[in-house]
């Protein structure tokens, strides 16, 4: 092991993301609860929540098939492989090579193949619903993500996640107007694919509006505890993706133990701001009518390309 | 022995199979029992020979046959040596499963079906192995006549009696237009081999000419737009092994022929063709996934998806051509391997989805998805392998379809290379329709796979023969596990055969790619350099499954394993029955309402006091009415004047022959 600071660096944080990504979540919905004036429940609300389903026992259709039984443990592998990609506390992990931006897109497509086949797995009207909505969703989310992560990839000539980091971070500070078409389309992408409003509303089980909730109807127990964590650890993945791609400052590199310590607050001041900006948007904005959703994601697909055209027509 | 005259020797193999089984036996024992494991083992035979031709020089022979005057010229080099790999490899599967699949025809059909089989695969090694125009046309028509009387196994039916005359009529444009291009480059002067017309000396107009001759005659094979109209109608009305065989093999020899005379006989390929090719190919693709999304016939499905495919194998040329164009050769290596990859990697998942589709209506009697639903229970291991080949196909990591598209958009992103700023800038616009069209085949695989394996089963009508369905038998079993087999080994190590390619790639370019690519290993695969980009599929493999096995160990470790059973929750509202899930048009009814215009669509809804409320719609593709009906109508038109010269009487005859003559005593004195 040449690299063993880097293992170290790679193992803490790939356990942090996923024990810290349940409290991202209370902060949220804690400062929803504030700006909407109500009683905020405790910050850690999600942890009581996954404690107690993981007690339960699990509840499961008599037709379910064993991919109906996996696919939990599937999209918590896949989300958990995911915050090993990102660089959250540090760059040049040593497993952020085996995967770029591009096979980090095809994880996130990976898990929601196997929640939309779950969600059909039983035979009930919602779930054939929920699948159908969420792959229209995604159709249209993935492809402006991976438009917004080539933007990044031509400004830094790379798809690793970490040479972008590298490069945005370590430049003079110079503005770059492609990213920020970009940002604004990731940052569409991020509440459609995290199913918030005003795509979908995660606190919501009214079926003529419900996409997430919808496919996971059926799960119940430690199944849906999982996929619960796995939502979490989601939502902690597409911040930390933005901050890596907007807001890269602050971030260590790989074996530094010395810039752990500033790259903690950094992380956890963007998280916090993060946050209730999500709350924020959450509380100012309605939730939109399904087939609005398909023009409000063509948006921010044609924002990235923008984008990515801009980025030719400044440099070129 | 040395690859050319062992391929020949399979060829040779394959003919005299097809020609054993028609010695009459008790219920065509030889046909039945021995052709298709024989015709497997030579398949396997040939991959073995493709390979090792991929490794060394290039081999020459020319046959004392054909014409006199006119022997056949035989050459094997890498890139026939790369699609023999491919022919074998993919079609030792399929041969494998047809050996279950015709297990029950009757004697009669069933030596035909070994006969034409056999010969179409010979046929398609021919096409390979050809190294003057002659033999390639002689096997180029042998290859479509044979699948045509493959096609047309089932011709009491009117609707495949019409499929297959489409198909041998496209199929006739297509050859035609080959033949034209085989004329331009010939130029008058020289024979007809490879060697020659490799060496003729082409005004840009001309090689423009041929380029595009070429690119339409072997486009109509593949089935680009807007000459893919026979494809969906074909593929499906063959019996299911031959449909994977031209889904998967056939339209890949097109594939071939492209690559071949464009960059191997006209060579100087210039980068307006391949602004023209990415075009064709985005257009492809996106029109292959829309009208896939609309099909609830399984097979029709699978048949518009290989449009897709063959449009993504397109982009990955089309690119490869404008680096070329723009002297970036090491990114138009890049290209070309990603285009042939994913020509690779579609031939095996194709087919085995193909496959899939024929265990489905085969042991269930279901081709309609509308009608499936539930099959998971009745038949696992089909529902294990489609769903192998379903992942394949949508491009997830680790399997191959994602390698090869992530390949092209790697080429893709080189685009910085070309001084010219238009064309920098409209580049990475294809790789945008690639992405758009993954994650439409991800949704489309998706209604596939609910719909067809999971679930309940649908129609009352129907539940029987659902009911009475079974699992595949183990020959069918074993040529689906190869392949899917074949989906994880080319995903897994994609290394191992970017290094392969990258050797046809600088026979055909003069070099390949960068010396940084290079360090590429079995774990790595490097397109340009470390530092830019590298995926490591067997990495992302053993940590997905260590992360969802360590989840799963934890959970019940520090839990319980505690399962109850019961009714699925109905909402309150007990009357639920299987007719409320959604159909496969359910399904596509999102895409319906955001890509509308591009259908032609007919739709009868049901008035407010129906008592009996139906609702119909039906999808028409407008090609149909912008390209193929008018020019029918034209033809139509044409035939009826030329038709006034025949009046059917002796005399009105004599006196055309009488005016000819005088005509010539004339002219020609």
């Amino acid at each position: 092991m040449d690299n063993a600071p880097g293992f170290a660096f790679q193992i803490l944080q790939s356990v942090f993301v996923v024990l810290a990504a349940p409290l991202v979540m209370g902060w949220v919905n804690q400062c929803r609860a504030r700006l909407q004036n109500r009683a905020a429940p405790s910050l850690w609300l999600p942890y009581y929540t996954l404690a107690k389903l993981f007690h339960k026992d699990a509840v499961i259709a008599r037709d379910a098939s064993p991919l109906f039984r996996i696919t939990p443990y599937i999209l918590f592998g896949c989300m958990w492989l995911a915050a090993g990609i990102v660089p959250v506390l540090a760059t040049g992990l040593p497993f952020a090579p085996a995967a770029d931006v591009i096979a980090l897109v095809g994880v996130f497509a990976l898990a929601r193949v196997f929640a939309a086949l779950a969600a059909m797995d039983i035979g009930t009207s919602f779930g054939g619903l929920g699948a159908r909505r969420e792959m229209l969703i995604g159709f249209l989310a993935e492809p402006a993500m991976l438009m917004t992560m080539f933007t990044a990839a031509f400004i830094s000539g790379s798809t690793q996640l970490a040479t972008i980091v590298d490069t945005l971070a370590h430049r003079e500070f110079a503005v770059h107007p492609s990213l920020a078409f970009a940002g604004l389309a990731f940052l569409m992408v991020l509440l459609a694919e995290n199913a918030r409003i005003p795509i979908d509303n995660p606190a919501t089980h009214l079926e003529l509006t419900m996409i997430h909730e919808a496919m996971i109807l059926e799960y119940s127990a430690r199944h849906l505890a999982l996929i619960e964590w796995a939502v979490a650890i989601k939502l902690f993945a597409y911040m930390t993706i933005g901050f890596a791609l907007f807001v890269p400052w602050g971030i260590a590199a790989a074996g530094d133990w010395a810039a752990l310590p500033l790259a903690f607050a950094a992380l956890a001041f963007k998280l916090a701001v993060a946050g209730a900006g999500l709350a924020l948007i959450e509380t100012v904005l309605a939730k939109m009518r399904l087939l609005l959703a398909p023009e409000f994601l063509s948006t921010a697909f044609l924002l990235a390309v923008l984008g990515m055209l801009i980025h030719f027509l400044v440099s070129g | 022995m040395s690859p050319l005259v062992g391929s020949l020797a399979v060829v040779a193999c394959w003919l005299a199979i097809g020609l054993l089984g028609l010695i009459p036996s008790g219920n065509a024992f030889f046909a039945r029992r021995l052709a298709f494991p024989l015709g497997a083992l030579a398949s396997l035979a040939l991959a073995v020979f493709g390979l090792q031709a991929l490794w060394i020089p290039a081999e020459q022979l020319t046959l004392p046959l054909g014409l006199p005057d006119l022997p056949f010229h035989l050459r094997i080099d890498g890139l026939s040596g790369f699609f023999l790999l491919l022919l074998g490899a993919v079609a030792a599967g399929i041969t494998v499963y047809a050996t279950g699949y015709f297990r029950e025809e009757t004697a009669g059909r069933l030596t035909l079906i070994a006969l034409q089989y056999h010969v179409f695969l010979a046929s398609m090694a021919m096409v390979l192995l050809a190294d003057d125009a002659y033999l390639f046309m002689v096997a180029w028509e042998t290859m479509a006549l044979s699948s045509y009387f493959l096609v047309t196994t089932d011709h009491r039916l009117p609707a495949i009696r019409s499929a297959g005359f489409l198909y041998l009529l496209i199929a006739h444009l297509g050859a035609l237009a080959i033949l034209l291009c085989f004329g331009v480059l010939h130029g008058g002067h020289g024979d007809y081999t490879f060697g020659a017309l490799r060496t003729a000396e082409l005004t840009p107009v001309w090689a423009s000419v041929a380029f595009l001759l070429a690119f339409f005659g072997f486009g109509a094979k593949a089935g680009m737009i807007p000459l893919h109209a026979w494809l969906p109608e074909a593929h499906p009305a063959a019996p299911s092994p031959v449909s994977a065989l031209m889904s998967g093999i056939m339209i890949k020899t097109a594939i071939y022929g492209m690559v071949r005379v464009i960059y191997d006989l006209i060579g100087g390929v210039r980068w307006e063709w391949g602004i023209l090719v990415l075009v064709i190919g985005a257009g492809t693709t996106l029109f292959g996934v829309l009208y896939a999304l609309m099909q609830h016939d399984l097979k029709r499905l699978l048949a518009y998806h290989s449009v897709e495919n063959i449009g993504i194998i397109l982009l990955g040329l089309g690119m490869s051509m404008v680096f070329i164009g723009f002297g970036q050769t090491a990114a138009g290596a890049l290209g070309l391997i990603a285009a042939l990859y994913h020509t690779l990697n579609h031939a095996v998942f194709k087919a085995l989805l193909f496959l899939g589709a024929g265990s489905i209506l085969h042991d269930s009697g279901l081709r309609n998805l509308n009608d499936m639903g539930g099959l998971i229970r009745k038949m696992p291991n089909t529902a294990f392998y489609f769903l192998i080949g379903a992942l394949a196909i949508s491009a997830l990591p680790p399997l191959n379809g994602f390698v090869s598209e992530w390949l092209t958009f790697q080429t893709a992103l080189q685009a910085p290379l070309i001084e010219h700023g238009v064309v920098r800038s409209i580049l990475p616009l294809f790789a945008a329709t690639l992405a758009l069209a993954g994650a439409l085949t991800a949704m489309c695989f998706v209604k596939v796979y609910g719909i067809a394996f999971l679930g309940q089963a649908r129609n009352p009508p129907t539940e029987a023969a659902a009911r009475a369905a079974h699992d595949c038998g183990a020959a069918e079993r074993f040529g689906m596990a190869w392949l899917a087999a074949g989906c994880f080994v080319l995903g897994l190590f994609p290394a191992a055969f970017l290094l392969m390619l990258n050797r046809i790639c600088e026979a055909l370019l003069g070099s390949g790619l960068p010396d940084t690519a290079l360090v590429s290993n079995w774990l790595w695969l490097v397109p340009t350099a470390p530092a830019h980009a590298s995926y490591s599929a067997v990495i992302f493999l053993l940590v997905i499954l260590a992360v969802t096995l360590t989840t799963f160990f934890v959970v019940r470790r520090f839990y319980h394993g505690r399962v109850r059973l019961a009714a699925p929750w109905d909402c309150g509202f007990p009357a639920q029955t299987s007719r409320m899930q959604d159909t496969a048009d359910a399904f596509g009814q999102p895409i319906r309402h955001v890509f509308g215009p591009l259908y032609r669509m007919k739709r009868k809804l049901p008035g407010p006091d129906d008592a009996r409320p139906r609702y119909e719609l039906e999808i028409e593709d407008r090609h149909w009415y912008w390209i193929y009906l008018p020019v029918a109508r034209l033809t139509g038109w044409i035939s009826a004047k030329v038709a006034l010269l025949q009046q059917g009487r002796i005399s009105i005859y004599l006196l055309y022959s009488f005016f000819t003559l005088i005509a010539l005593l004339i002219f020609v004195r």
